[in-house]
């Protein structure tokens, strides 16, 4: 048991050095290169990058990726599932629908609108699937698939009917972005997060439990129905909050639980937080790519996320057996 | 200690269990037997409180089960299912033991203490566990994966023990290896135990009273001789046997009689 212990403490103090290590990197790169040595001490112009441009954005990053990250965590764990991930419950389908309708009718604040729209989504996919008291997992998800899919429809359709500066922004919005200029909203954001994180860290062994199966769950005492609720709106409510104010950034709610639980394994209560750091660091890495590939023109941060992490997953997943199930 | 009272249930609005009552008491090892369909795991169902009853009640020491929460009623009775469902994810045998302390782990406990490590360590030496430790669930053997499964019950500390067909799927070996454990647990610790088996033989074996199923009926209850006679076997089975008294223990022994019961029919 210490061992154990041991080992789970190693692996965060691990990926904490590492945070910091993305975060520095992060902080130094970008169309105008800040040297190392002055993060520490910037000099004129030099602080109003660091503060105002970048470590607002690399704190955004840090929570997107972490709120994703265990978020699919939360619903793998819960679903028994290894393919879902935060977006396939209607998540994503309803934000981006809100954000949509909004653009066409003039509505600016963009992050209100996706955050709406995805709460509307998630409600209507949690109230259908919900019969007589009972949360049945497999309606749950087939129904969060098939809102995925009528809201990507109308969303096509109001694509279709839209001016070409309107098609433009409902498309960039897709593409996701880390882009976030109020400082306030980007406060906010983080406060929802980290409280929901921090929620969800105590269910891992709900999770662990759950993961064998419902009824074997209850007879180990776990009061299943409210468990299920609470992890289906703490999974639904980070993921909401990430996806309303980066847009839909995948691969990162997909990839990263795969990827830590090929490290330290599939007890949740080190899968959880080290997933979290994890997701994080993997995005705030993510985006400074994005940012300085083709600098001074940005990259689609999504598109670097399924690039890196599809071929860094294939690549672990050849070089070592990954246990899903099996 | 445990009491059903003319309990009827079933699924949606079709009832599979009718009117059953039968009481297990401390330190019984009671064998529940029927065919497929005569309602043996709805029985499990309604006793660990996974289904209501619609009609009557299911009593622990006097109190209804709806009045007893999960947690407490997984710290009293620990239920070793059928078949496990297939694990999505891998774990250790410690592991999987550990979680069996579940009930006992507080919402913001994020880690067992030296009590629950206690418990299990003593629950893997009862099941012979203890070598298995950092081994995987799914790389065990068919009696190995069992014993398992039922340390992780055991880790619950209950007074009641459930048990659904714990010898499916197992070589005669291990079949003898698990109800040993069993019989020994119940003869050692005076841990009641409740049995579902569809292998009559290994049920009349080990069971000290046995409750026949019929259409989700009791059919009787009884002492193993007075339940396994060839009489109520025709009935409850359809099927014609001879039953003889085992010369090993002298319980029933039930033989099957091939191809002729086809003949015997058609008379």
């Amino acid at each position: 048991m210490e061992k154990k212990v041991k080992r789970w403490v190693s692996g965060l103090g691990l990926l904490v050095l590492l945070l910091i290590m993305v975060s520095i990197l992060a902080l130094s790169l970008g169309p105008a290169r800040i040297p190392f040595s002055n993060i520490f001490q910037p000099q004129g112009i030099e602080s109003i990058i660091l503060f105002k441009i970048r470590l607002p954005r690399i704190v955004l990053g840090f929570m997107v990726g972490a709120a994703l990250a265990v978020a699919g965590v939360i619903f793998q764990g819960m679903f028994r599932n290894p393919l879902v991930e935060p977006y396939t419950l209607g998540v994503s389908g309803g934000a981006a629908l809100g954000v949509s309708l909004s653009i066409i009718t003039g509505f600016r604040i963009l992050p209100l609108a996706g955050f709406l729209g995805a709460l509307g989504a998630i409600s209507l996919v949690y109230f259908i699937a919900r019969r007589q008291g009972y949360l049945r997992i497999s309606m749950l998800l087939l129904i969060g698939v098939m809102i995925s899919f009528i809201a990507s429809a109308i969303i096509l359709l109001i694509m279709s009917l839209s001016q070409e500066y309107q098609l433009h922004g409902i498309l960039f919005w897709i593409m996701g972005s880390l882009e976030e200029s109020n400082p306030a909203l980007i406060k906010l954001t983080s406060l929802i997060i980290l409280i929901g994180i921090a929620t969800s860290f105590f269910f891992c062994r709900d999770l662990n439990v759950l993961s064998l199966g419902e009824e074997e769950a209850l007879h180990l005492g776990v009061n299943i129905e409210r468990t299920k609720r609470t992890l289906f709106i703490l999974g639904s409510l980070i993921a909401g909050v990430a996806v309303s104010v980066s847009g839909i950034i995948g691969f990162v709610g997909l990839l990263v639980p795969h990827f830590m639980r090929l490290f330290v394994g599939s007890d949740h209560r080190i899968l959880l937080p080290t997933s979290c750091l994890a997701g994080g660091i993997f995005l705030i890495a993510s985006d400074t790519l994005a940012r300085t590939i083709i600098s001074p023109l940005e990259l689609p941060v999504g598109v670097i996320t399924g690039i890196l992490g599809g071929s860094l997953f294939i690549y672990f997943l050849t070089k070592r057996t990954l246990r899903l199930g099996k | 200690m445990l009491e059903l009272e003319k309990v009827t249930t079933g699924y949606n609005t079709k009832a599979i269990l009718n009117d059953i009552s039968f009481t297990l008491k401390k330190g019984d090892f009671l064998g529940i037997i029927g065919p497929n369909g005569s309602g043996k795991t709805t029985l499990l169902r309604v006793i660990s409180k996974i289904l209501k009853p619609w009609e009557g009640k299911v009593t622990l020491e006097g109190k209804e089960l709806d009045e007893i929460g999960h947690r407490e009623l997984a710290k009293r009775m620990a239920v070793v299912p059928q078949r496990m469902q297939e694990l999505f994810f891998s774990y250790s045998v410690k592991d999987f033991i550990l979680l069996g302390r579940t009930p006992y782990l507080g919402r913001f406990q994020l880690l067992e203490n030296e009590e629950d490590l206690r418990v299990v360590r003593e629950v893997m030496e009862e099941t012979d566990t203890l070598g298995l430790e950092e081994r995987n669930l799914e790389d065990l053997s068919g009696g190995e994966r069992q014993r398992t499964i039922i340390a992780q019950a055991l880790a619950q500390e209950p007074e009641i023990l459930f048990l659904d067909e714990p010898t499916a799927h197992l070589d005669i070996n291990h079949q003898v290896e698990i109800l040993n454990l069993i019989k020994s647990l119940n003869q050692r610790k005076n841990l009641t135990v409740l049995m579902i088996s569809h292998d009559l033989n290994l049920a009349a074996e080990y069971c000290e009273k046995l409750i026949l199923l019929k259409e989700g009926r009791v059919f009787q209850e009884g002492l193993p001789q007075d339940i396994l006679t060839y009489k109520n076997i025709e009935e409850v089975y359809k099927t014609l046997v001879v039953v003889e008294e085992s010369p090993v223990s002298s319980r029933p022994h039930v033989f099957l009689v091939p191809s002729k019961t086809k003949e015997k029919r058609g008379k």
